[in-house]
């Protein structure tokens, strides 16, 4: 099974620059999911590399030949369409052996093969209807049993759950990286969804206007974001960001209200420029403890209970802070709480670059 | 009260509808009624509504005469032009929508070729044929066809082709079609009431055809409207077969509308007027 690699691909559509010289390697049987805003160009990338878009520049490599300047069914590539993209005159059945009988397969061999298919993607009481007569979770299976009968070298998926309800869309997550397991091919997978991202990939590419912003495994994308865009892109509740002065050779701290927090004892004490910096905490690093030294306090604005947990939000100064504390911390709005910080898990950024300060 | 309303409405609905059938269909019934009838009926005053019996001789008399031939020229010219127009019009078609051949403006230039008073372009076209020696054969009324045909075509199969969901065609591409077996296999069975009500529309356009038959015809390949209007005379007008040709001619009509009434109803509903 071929890796793919990606070499200094540009795209542009007219003036717009959609791709702008990107590169990535993805050893084979990897899942890698493309992320980023709507608009950051992972349709385009994606569809570059099925053969659907010319690129301007650059080269696409699986295995070893250049599939850049192939027609797309020269590729043997299976790719999975956003609306599911089912033949509406054709069976379910038909739907599933379209590329099959594309490349002259016999009839045994295609029944062996839907039938696998049917089966591994609980489908097979479907065959014989309509793509009209059924769910969408259902049209989803079958789009995806369409690809996976080809036995192609690389799997590519365009945002295939977002068109199903979250409930729907969860299961099929946990569908979509158990049939990964299962095939044990490369898949490169695009969402706008930080969560289909983090739970879904070996690796993520998180993109910004057709550049690479980080590329990694989810863990370290979440917990060494390289800039304020990572930090605050992955995560929900999304990183709360305030603007800090860093002071005493680098051991204390003023948060934008004037509360002082010590930076004694951290990985960072000492190693950080005074100075004013960006800094980022997640919000389940803010937990309350009945102690008040070097704590924040936190005056509770709004409460939300999710059940499990409970988001209360606060402002120091004017800066909007979501701390993530436990359903029964809180009972109501106008509380006082201190929360402990888990400094070491927070970050700091650079306020006028947004690089990452490593120390 | 409101039952009552109600009730009444219905009823002048239905009237008026039968009111607008009765209209369109009347001509159709009179054609029908003087096929049948004897010379002394057809000219019988008061007229006669109902001939007295079912009486085949004028259609027996165009058959025996070889002029019930003029349906059989119609009916080639017609057929072979539509079959050439939807083929080469769905192909252009399809290469003016997903290639975006001629930008945006070819469309609205082949579509406007149609707008032109055919009486304009008549008579050249007749020394053109006369220069290629294809007047009064099937091949120049053909081709003749095809040509006058082919805006309409590309325009309607246009607007069809513009409703398919790009991803269709590009599941095909990724899944090993090429590009013929794609027009085949996706965009066909996608576009087939547009495509069944276009090919109905072209038909008639050639069936009903007067001017362009009457020019480039002489005496083999002349078409029924030619020929019944040539009943017509300044004396006297062969009323009787007047009738029963016509009818010849406007049964197929009937025939291919109603049995493609549902392609034609959804095809024309389906985003012909896109532009
Ligand atoms: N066919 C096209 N013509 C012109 N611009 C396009 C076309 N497709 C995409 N773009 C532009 O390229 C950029 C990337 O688009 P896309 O890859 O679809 O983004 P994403 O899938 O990440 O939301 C956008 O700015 C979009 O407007
Ligand atoms: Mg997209």
């Amino acid at each position: 099974m071929p890796n793919l690699k990606i070499d200094n691909v540009n795209k542009f559509y007219g003036d717009v620059h959609a791709v702008k010289d990107l590169s990535i390697d993805v050893p084979a049987g990897e899942f890698v999911v493309l992320v980023g805003p709507s608009g950051c160009g992972k349709s385009t990338l994606l569809r570059s590399i099925a053969g659907l878009e010319e690129i301007s520049d650059g080269d696409i490599v699986l295995g070893d030949r250049s599939i850049a300047n192939l027609a797309p069914r020269d590729r043997n590539i299976a790719m999975v369409f956003q609306s599911y993209a089912l033949y509406p005159y054709l069976s379910v059945y038909e739907n599933i052996a379209f590329g099959l009988r594309a490349r002259k397969a016999s009839d045994d061999e295609i029944k062996k093969q839907v039938d696998w298919a049917s089966e591994l993607l609980d489908i097979g009481d479907y065959l014989k209807r309509f793509p009209r007569e059924l769910s969408g979770g259902q049209r989803q299976r079958v789009a995806i049993g369409r690809a996976i009968v080809r036995n192609a070298d690389l799997f590519l998926f365009d945002e295939p759950l977002s068109n199903l309800d979250a409930k729907l869309r969860d299961g099929m997550r946990e569908e979509i990286k158990r049939l990964h397991t299962k095939l044990g091919k490369t898949f490169v997978y695009v969402t706008h969804d930080q969560i289909e991202a983090m739970t879904l990939a070996d690796r993520i590419v998180l993109l910004r206007d057709g550049v690479i912003e980080q590329i990694g495994a989810p863990l370290d994308l979440f917990e060494r974001p390289k800039n304020i865009f990572v930090a605050g892109f992955l995560g929900s509740p999304p990183m709360n960001f305030m603007d800090v002065d860093v002071t005493e050779h680098g051991t204390s701290m003023a948060l934008p209200d004037g509360q002082i927090l010590s930076l004694a004892g951290t990985k960072i004490s000492g190693k950080i420029k005074d100075g004013a910096y960006t800094w980022g905490v997640r919000s389940e690093h803010l937990s309350k403890i009945t102690e008040t030294k070097n704590t924040v306090r936190a005056v509770i604005d709004v409460l939300q209970p999710t059940g499990s947990r409970t988001y209360g939000t606060f402002f120091l100064g004017d800066c909007h802070v979501v701390s993530e504390l436990e359903a029964h911390d809180v009972s109501k709005e106008g509380e006082i709480l201190h929360l402990a910080v888990a400094i070491d898990r927070t970050s700091f950024f650079d306020p006028e670059t947004g690089s990452a300060i490593n120390s | 009260m409101k039952q009552w309303d109600q009730g009444a409405r219905l009823w002048a609905r239905v009237f008026c509808a039968m009111i607008v059938t009765l209209f369109f269909v009347f001509p159709i019934y009179w054609l029908g009624a003087i096929s049948f009838k004897t010379a002394e009926e057809i000219f019988a005053y008061p007229p006669v509504w109902i001939p007295a019996n079912f009486n085949f001789h004028n259609y027996f008399v165009l058959f025996r005469d070889g002029e019930a031939w003029s349906i059989w020229n119609s009916f080639v010219t017609a057929s072979i032009s539509t079959l050439f127009a939807m083929f080469f019009g769905t192909i252009a078609a399809y290469s003016l929508v997903r290639y975006k051949t001629g930008g945006n403006h070819l469309g609205i230039w082949i579509i406007s070729q149609r707008m032109i008073p055919p009486i304009c372009v008549v008579f050249p076209v007749f020394l053109l044929f006369v220069a290629w020696d294809i007047v009064d054969t099937y091949t120049g009324l053909i081709v003749l066809y095809t040509a006058f045909n082919l805006p309409y075509v590309i325009w309607m199969m246009r607007g069809y082709i513009q409703e398919i969901p790009l991803e269709l065609e590009q599941s095909a591409l990724v899944d090993g079609l090429t590009r013929w077996a794609v027009l085949w296999k996706v965009v066909m069975p996608m576009a087939k009431s547009g495509l069944f009500a276009t090919a109905v529309f072209t038909f008639i356009f050639a069936w009903n055809d007067f001017l362009f038959a009457l020019i480039l015809s002489r005496s083999d390949v002349v078409t029924f409207p030619v020929k019944v209007t040539g009943y017509f005379g300044a004396q006297s007008s062969l009323w009787s077969k007047v009738g029963a040709l016509s009818m010849l001619g406007v049964l197929p009509m009937i025939f291919v509308v109603g049995t493609m009434q549902r392609f034609i109803v959804r095809g024309i509903s389906m985003g012909a007027v896109k532009g």
